[in-house]
This record gives structure tokens, sequence and C-alpha cells, in this order.
């Protein structure tokens, strides 16, 4: 039985990932191999990745380190917002960054104000403001991990000694953890397509997602959309590589965490405390600004298309999780199982969309396809994320109690039933509340399949905008922003209530 | 002379209170039941934990300076050791946290290592040690750190009774040597017997002044003998075969 | 609503055998023209028509022949020639002779249903002296925002590739070099560019002539004016097209030549917001009478466009990205 699971959702994933990239080289007219514009997008992915990741473990030091040295009121509240930025929907949050660093934005109209040049959020700046909005915060929690995983008696035994936090402790612990969070961030960066599509600003700025976009939308040349593809996963590959040399947590993981009393703080603690705070909490304030005046003007498609997400969503969360057990259990700590689970991080989700598409048309109507196709590609998409947080839990677990389940010979469904469920209803929560909030945000394949009637709310908001319904939309987004926060609070909370520790 | 001159902590809903005094040289138990606040002592002393009231070492106030600037040397439970630093390193940190060596030095850390019966360990890393093997070369970093006063916080709990027992004597010896005065938690009152001459005992979010270890386990007051009840026939099995 | 849901997320609706159209994302929402015109239709027959909304020429060359669409809206002139290579399209046999465009049409295939100019909309709050000719534009100085659309994702940005092709010819290279400083950024599609300009980010964005008269009607607000060049305005008509394999060719021949009625052409100006194709000038709401017009429409016709197409965005690419 977990044979069985197992393998179908390794040949499933297999077929999504490679399946569909068949399916559209298949349909390819071959013309020709990767023309100029293609290497200088590859160029340009690398390097936008790179320096997101490098910027945003480098800010995330000092926040980090402000968080672990300071006690404050509303620091519990602070590290759980840090997770708000990564299921941020990325169209929402490009409208807040623009609000706040855009030609007329608050930062801007500042800077104005005391006569300093503007500052350009379009072109490669822009990419990587976004892309560390969403990807500092996640390093500050990749970090606090690190900070929390030393044994409070080193702080003590350092100080006893009056050696040096830094040296002896931080800096290591740094060196383990740091590369990991960084080939975390750039294998997000390395396929990038909202950020890039919006903020990129012109030609200089595509990303290989992007001239997969481009190739299939406008040209329809499927050559170059397969070609384009087996690049982005071979660079995927080789970043994922990357990331499983060095150990990484589950940053995303973190929710409070113990505190230390540290002597060895600094006034400047309190700067980068601040300014982490601005940075990331400017944005969702203007979100939430526009949002408001736009309430009163919500036109009425918007609750069936949120239904629709909702739907999307909650189907998109059960497939990937039931894929990700079925993986976990399946694997029994074999890596390249559980290495499986990380492949659609390497995919196209555009590529993935039309391979499934080519296959089912024949099936089905288009109209018909366009919520069963994103609700799949959704699920693949979250996929790595769940395998990522529940593969140590799991592994704990037969770690802590599997010779004594083992004994008592808890076995396959009891074996679930009374300890693996149980004790992994924290990070099945949290996970279900992770999926759910990024496929209920994704835009994704269903701009190019839906229609009105199988809109979902990402691509409501999209329409609104392209009817001139500005306000609407903010309306809209802001509705997407508390389905999408709610969904992913009320997931984590259900797995918190009650689970003995 | 360590005194604790009308030390209260109030940790939110945990209370201690301590005035008490202890001679130089001396060595003495801390035992008392699980949670009474047996550690929380030894963190006044140390600097670890806040607190109201005077702390004296030979009648200067000690409560003021930072934990390593104070003539106080601890061994913790666990994780005493860094576990990306070599033997060698771990224990040479005892003498100095920035910096080489001098040849003076070095060879002081390798006498310490000989001490402990380490020799040519010294390029090994922690978790390539067994753990009695770990828990001697924390304890050769503890001598080598020379401070008057040597705090231990149930550092050999995890150990069988030999090798603790072995441990036990390597403590003394070297307190002997550097007439320090040692501070130690235990929940074994064998281990306040082997060791100690003198016991606090921590209860009722008090600490006792030190008394005799011997008169206190012959006639053991109500409240330590509650604790103490269980344990007893297990440790006098423990002596017998020890 | 909630039917809906479950039946096109399920199996999909499967009644009375509808007339199948596909028609643009702007065009099939509650918003946009669609919903009268479907009522308009279905009072002529005994009929249902059902509007699948998303991007047309993607999903046709998806599907092939096997596609489900009996008719499809919103085709533009620029891509017809590749829309025409899917070899899915019926001729309409419809009279075209007196349309109301600004050009001679003799397609016979594809059917224009409305049409515009490209032009740059500007805030005249920001910008007190608009440009009047494309030489004008190059000319403003570099602190003015622009923000146009990528003509590899977007009808309007290739219109606008061609336009600068037709105005500078072999100097297009250098237009798009004196262009690029004034260039905020460069979005996907039309929608992404319009809401930078209408919020404020841009004072100046890539449209239509016709875009003003949504701002004037909608929110009586004026300061969106579109800037008119001697040089002329890019045209750009939307073509409709019966497909061949239908399994209605009646229904569909019916609601071809309803596209050209004043019952369709009437619901054009405020509901797709451009020129109706086949309606007198007087007919027209006042506001679209009143829009300054330009003097000269400049057209590529699909052949042209067809050839010129690499070359256009190649030079648009290559210009800025030096």
């Amino acid at each position: 039985m977990r044979h069985l699971a197992g393998w179908s959702a390794a040949v499933l994933i297999l077929a999504l990932v490679f399946g569909t990239l068949g399916a559209v080289a298949w349909r390819a007219d071959w013309s020709g191999g990767l023309g100029r514009a293609d290497w200088l997008a590859i160029r340009f992915t690398l390097w936008q990745a790179f320096l997101s990741a490098a910027l945003s473990v480098a800010f995330s030091v000092p926040i980090a380190r402000a968080l672990m040295r300071r006690q404050f009121p509303g620091r519990g509240l602070y590290v759980a917002l840090l997770g708000a930025p990564f299921i941020l929907p990325s169209i929402v949050a490009i409208f807040g960054l623009l609000t706040v660093f855009g030609r007329s934005g608050w930062v801007n109209d500042a800077f104005g104000a005391i006569g300093l040049p503007d500052i350009s959020i379009y072109g490669l700046q822009g990419v990587v403001l976004a892309h560390v909005f969403f990807n500092l915060p996640l390093a500050v929690r990749f970090l606090l991990q690190g900070w929390q995983s030393i044994p409070v008696e080193r702080f003590r035994l350092t100080e006893s000694l009056n050696g040096s936090v830094w040296t002896l402790l931080e800096r290591p612990m740094l060196v383990r953890v740091l590369p990991g969070a960084a080939a975390v961030i750039f294998l997000i960066c390395l396929t990038s397509f909202a950020v890039a599509l919006t903020l990129g600003g012109g030609p200089r700025a595509t990303t290989v997602e992007l001239a997969i976009y481009q190739a299939f939308r406008f040209d329809f040349d499927l050559g170059r959309v397969a070609l384009l593809a087996v690049v982005q996963v071979v660079l995927c590959l080789g970043a994922l590589s990357l990331a499983a040399a060095v150990p990484v947590g589950d940053g995303v993981g973190i929710g409070q965490d113990r505190a230390l009393m540290r002597r060895d703080r600094h006034l400047l603690d309190w700067v980068w405390i601040g300014a982490g705070a601005v940075f990331l909490g400017a944005p969702l304030l203007a979100i939430a600004l526009a949002g408001i005046g736009g309430l009163g003007d919500l036109p009425s498609v918007v609750w069936p298309a949120a239904l629709r997400s909702i739907v999307v969503a909650l189907t998109a969360t059960v497939l990937s999780l039931g894929l990700a057990m079925a993986l976990i259990l399946w694997s029994n700590g074999a890596r390249w199982i559980e290495a499986l689970g990380a492949l659609p991080l390497a995919a196209s989700g555009l590529v993935m969309g039309a391979g499934l598409y080519l296959w089912l048309a024949p099936l089905a109507p288009p109209a018909a396809l366009a919520l069963p196709l994103t609700t799949i590609v959704n699920a693949a998409m979250v996929l790595p994320f769940a395998m990522r947080i529940m593969t140590p839990a799991y592994r704990e677990i037969e770690a802590g109690y599997g010779r004594l389940a083992d004994s008592l010979s808890l076995t396959s469904y009891a074996r679930l039933r009374w300890l693996v469920l149980p004790r992994m209803r924290r990070p099945l929560g949290f996970c279900a509340g992770l999926a759910a909030a990024l496929s209920i945000g994704d835009l994704g394949v269903i701009a190019l399949f839906a229609g009105t009637e199988q809109a979902t709310l990402p691509l409501a908001i999209y329409q609104l905008m392209g009817s001139y319904r500005m306000e609407g939309a903010a309306g809209a987004a802001l509705i997407l922003v508390a389905l999408s926060f709610g969904l992913f609070w009320l997931f984590d909370r259900g797995g918190r209530i009650d689970a003995d520790t | 002379m360590l005194t604790l001159d009308g030390i209260t902590v109030d940790l939110g809903g945990f209370h201690l209170a301590a005035d008490l005094t202890i001679p130089q040289g001396d060595r003495v138990a801390v035992i008392g039941p699980s949670g009474a606040g047996k550690s929380t002592l030894l963190g006044v002393i140390a600097g670890f934990t806040p607190h109201q009231g005077r702390l004296l070492w030979k009648d200067q106030r000690i409560d003021g300076a930072r934990p390593g600037d104070r003539p106080v040397a601890v061994l913790f439970q666990d994780n005493n050791l860094f576990p990306h630093l070599t033997i060698a390193r771990n224990v040479a940190l005892g003498l100095r946290t920035k910096g080489r060596l001098t040849p003076d030095e070095q060879r002081t850390v390798t006498e310490a290592l000989d001490r402990v019966g380490l020799s040519g360990f010294e390029d090994r890393k922690p978790a390539a040690l067994s753990g009695g093997q770990q828990s001697r070369a924390a304890l050769a970093r503890l001598l080598i750190q020379a401070k008057p006063i040597l705090l231990l916080d149930e550092p050999f709990s995890a150990l069988g009774p030999a090798l603790k027992d072995e441990m036990l004597d390597l403590v003394a010896e070297g307190a002997d040597a550097s007439g320090a005065t040692v501070l130690m938690v235990t929940h074994d009152p064998g281990d306040a017997l082997r060791l100690a001459g003198h016991t606090i005992v921590v209860s009722d979010c008090r600490a006792a002044p030190p008394i005799p270890t011997a008169a206190l386990l012959e006639d053991p007051p109500p409240y330590l003998s509650a604790y103490l009840g269980r344990r007893r026939p297990l440790d006098e099995a423990a002596k017998t075969s020890g | 609503m909630r039917l809906a849901l479950t039946l096109t997320f399920c199996a999909g609706a499967a009644a009375a055998d509808p007339l199948t159209v596909y028609v643009p994302d702007y065009f099939g929402s509650e918003w946009g023209p669609t919903p009268a015109i479907k009522a308009a239709f279905e009072q002529t027959c005994d009929c249902e028509i059902d509007f699948v909304a998303g991007e047309v020429l993607t999903r046709l060359r998806l599907e092939g022949d096997r596609t489900q669409a009996d008719v499809v809206l919103g085709l533009n002139t620029d891509v017809a020639a590749e829309a025409r290579e899917l070899n899915l399209f019926a001729p309409h046999g419809l009279d075209t002779s007196d349309l109301t465009l600004p050009i001679d049409w003799t397609d016979e295939t594809f059917l224009p249903f409305n049409w515009g100019y490209t032009a740059f909309v500007y805030n005249a709050d920001v910008i007190s002296e608009p440009p009047t000719s494309f030489e004008g534009l190059l000319e403003m100085e570099n602190e003015i925002r622009i923000v146009i659309q990528d003509p590899r994702s977007s009808i309007s940005g290739l219109a606008l590739a061609y336009w600068v092709d037709a105005v500078f010819g072999e100097d297009a290279t250098e237009a798009w070099t004196r262009l690029e400083p004034k260039i905020l950024t460069v979005t996907k599609g039309w929608s992404e560019s319009y809401g930078l300009f209408t919020n404020g980010e841009a004072d100046m964005v890539l449209s239509y002539t016709t875009s003003p008269a949504y701002h004037i009607t909608e929110e009586q607000d004026e300061t969106k004016v579109a800037a008119i060049f001697d040089e002329g305005h890019y045209f750009m008509a939307e073509v409709a097209a019966k497909v061949a394999g239908t399994d209605q060719p009646e229904l569909a021949d019916a609601f071809m030549a309803f596209i050209l009625t004043p019952a369709f052409q009437e619901i054009i100006p405020e509901g797709n917001w451009s020129y109706p194709a086949n309606l007198p000038r007087d007919q027209w709401p006042e506001v679209f009478q009143a829009l300054p017009e330009p003097a000269t429409a400049l057209f590529y016709t699909e052949e042209e466009a067809a050839e010129r197409r690499d070359d256009v965005i190649e030079t648009w690419r290559s210009a800025l990205t030096q």
C-alpha cells in the first residue's frame, strides 16, 4: 500500500515535470537554438537571483541578531509577521512595493521633500528589491532558527570565558546556516516570473521564465519554450544540488522562540529592528490602505472568483500534502525520493500547465480544464515546500519513536493513525496553511486558459486592472490578502490547538 | 570567603532566597528537589541570573562584574565544548579566547589534557570523543582556567558510576592543588559524600547555609528525607558496589 | 454563479449546445461588452451564446482543429496572418464595402468589429505642453515618465513598434534610443501600464486615442488626454472570424451578420472603449464624436506586418538593451 501510494506519487511528479515538458517538445517545430536574447535572459536570471540571495542573507544577519538580543513588547508578533511577505500574493505585493518605492511613492515623496533625487524601482534594482522583500524575512527566520540551535549553555560558557560570542558562536553558526539559506533563496528567485514581469522595466530584465512566457504566448514557438524550460530545469537542478549539499532547517517553520538574556547588545540593534519593520511593513500598510478605499467599489465578480480560489486552494492543499505524505512514508529516508519532491521547484509552471493542457485537451473542453489544471500545477508547485518541512519532522518521529512503534508492531495505517499523524499535527497544519496561502495567491497558468467564468481571484484582479477598475482591483487585492493570511492562520492554528508538544 | 548576602531572585513566578557564606577552599554540594533552584543559585554566582542583594568574594562585591570577569569557572550539564573546535582549542579557550597561544600556554594545554588522560586527542573534534572523554576535556578546561571558584552544574550526571567517581576525584585533586572553592549541584547524595564536606540544601524557595554533609545525611530534616527516601537504597547499593 | 463553478470544475457545461464564442479577457468580463451582446443576440434567435474569455490566439494554437469555438472575436490585424496560418477559419460572406473604417477593407475571412488608433495618453495636470508630433515626443525632456508595453507580449506594444517603424523607417533605432530615457518601465500588457498611469506612477502611457472617453464618461475626468501626432497614428482593428469546423454553421453565420448590425455596434463604444466598425459617426456617443482624431492613419497590411514583425521587435529590443 505504502509502495503503491509512493510509486503513484513519484510517477505523477515525474509526469508533471518531465511529461509536460515532453508534450510541449513533441508539438514543437524545431527551428534553431537559443538566440542572443535568450542568453541575455539566462545571464540576467542568474545575476538577479545571486544578488537577491546575497542581499537577503546579508541584511538578515543584523536583523536576526538584533531580534535574538533584544526583548520588546510585540516581538512575538514581529517574528510571526516575518512570515507574511512569503505568502503574500506577488501580484498584490508588487502593488504595495510600488506604492512605497514607486516614482510617486512614499519614499520618493519624502526624498523629493528634502531635495534628494528620485530612485527608480524598475529594472534590476526593482527586481532585486522585490525579491529581497519576499525573501529577507525567510532568511531572518532561517537564521533565528540557527541562533536558537545554539544551546544556552554555550552562550554562558562563552561569557564566563570572556570570549567573543561572534567568533566562538555566531560566526561558526552562520558559516553553517547561511549557504543553505542563500541557496534556497537563489532557487526561489531563479524561477521568478510576476516580479520580473512588472518591475523588470524592459527587455534588459528578462528572466528565463518570462522568456518562456513570451515564447509561448506570443510567438507560440514551442521549440524555444521546451529549450528554455530545459535550461531552467538545468539551472535549478544545479542550485538544488548546491542547496542539498548544505544543511538547512525549515526556516519558514518558526513561529515563537525562546529568549535569552544577552549582554553583547548594541544600540544599532534597534536601528536594524526598526529598519526591518519599516521595509517589510510599509508595503503591507500600503496594500491595506489602498484596499480599504476599494472595498466599497467591489464588483460582484469578486465573490464567485474568491469562492473558486478557495476551492482551488483547498484542493491543491489536500493534493500536495497527500503527495508529500506518500513520498515521505515511501522514502524511508531515501534521499532520491525526497529530492523528487523538490523537483517541481525547477519546473516552469507555464510549461507544466501548457503540457497538461496538450495532454488533456482531447478529453475535455478548455473551460472545464482551467480550474483543475490550475489546481494540479499549484499542488505541484507547493510540494517542495511541504517536503522541506515535513521530511525532518517525520525523521524526528521515526528516530524518537520508531523502535517503540516497531516493538509494538505498529505498521501501515495503525502507525500513521497512532504515531505519525498525531505527532505531525503541527508541521502538517503549518504546511497546509502554507500550501493554501501560496496557491490561493498564484496567478499562474490560469491566465493562459481561463475566462471570466473560471477566473480565480488573482485573475479577477488582473482583469479588473485591465478594465480601468483600479479601485476595485485594490479592494479585491485586500480580500485576496485576507483570504491568503486567513487560510494560513486557520490551518496553522488548527495544527497547534491541543497538539501536545 | 564567598558570601551571599540577602540574595533574592524573582523570575516571574519563581523565587529563591539565599543568605549564606562558604569558606574559601571549601567543597560544597548543592542538593534539593528538581526545580527548587539549584542551578539558579549557581547562575547567581556565575552572573547569569539577575538578582537582588549582595554577592561578595573575599569581602569584595562581585555582583556587578560580567561573568567572564568574575573569579568563577563553570561546568554545565552538557554543551561544555564547542563542537566546531578541536579539543586542544576548546581547552585553550580557558587561557585565552583571542590570538595564538604562546609556547608556554601550549604546554599548559598539553599538560592539562595529559592530567585528565586525553593525551593524543588534541586534534579531534568533540563529536569523535565518548561522553566520558568529553567530560574530561571540559574538566581540563575548567582546571586550566585557574579560577578560585569552580561551579559544577551536574556535569557528570550522564556518566556511569565508576566514570563519575573518577571525575569527582579529578575535580577534588585539581581543587586541592589550586585551593579552589567548589560548588557542585547534584542529585546524588553519594556524590555529595564523595566530593564535598558541606552541603547546601535548596528547597522551598530558599538555599540554606551549608552544613556538614555526613551529618545531614545521617539525620536528614523531614523535607530532605522525603526527597531522599526513595533514593536511599540505591545509593547504598552504589556505595557498596563502588 | 455557484452552480457555474461546480459545473466548470467538474465536467463543463453540456446543455443544449450553445454557440461558443472565444473572446479576449478584457472583452469577456462582466463589465465588458459581452453581457449586453449576449442579451441582444439571444433576442434575435431561439439560441444561447456562450462567451469563453481568455487568450484567444494562444488557445486556438493549442487546440488546433479540435477547438470548441464556433466563432472567435478579438483577433488583431497585426497578428491576423498568424491566425490565418492556422487554417481554421471560413469566409464570412458579408458585404464590407460600407464599413466605417479609415481604411478599405476587403478581407473575406476576418470581419472587423471595432478599431482604434494607438496613442500616448497623458495626464494634463502634469504635462501642460503636450507634444504634437512623434518628433516632439522624442524631444521632450527626459524627466517625463512614459510607460509602454512589451511588443513580444502585448498587442498595443507591437502596434507601437510598427508605429515607430512607419514614422521613422531606418531611423527607428535612433528614435527608440531617444525615447528610452523617458521610459519608466515596459509592462507585459496594456493593463499594467494603464494601472501605473492612473495611479500617478507615470505621466504618459501608450494606449489608444479613445481611452480618454472612459474617464470622461465614467469619471467626469477630463485630465486624461490623448496626444495627437502630425505624422499620423497607427491603426488597428479587432476582427471576428467564423471557425470552419463549427458544428453550428447557421448560428455562426447569424452571429457574424449580427456583428455588423447597429444592435452590436452601438454596444462597442462604451463597452470596449473603441470606435465601432460599422456605425456612422453621427450615431456615436457624443463623447466619442468630440474626441480629437488623427489626420492620418498609418497601417501595415497583415502581410507587411508579418514580414516586418521580427525586424521591428529586434530593433526595439536591441535599442532598449544597449
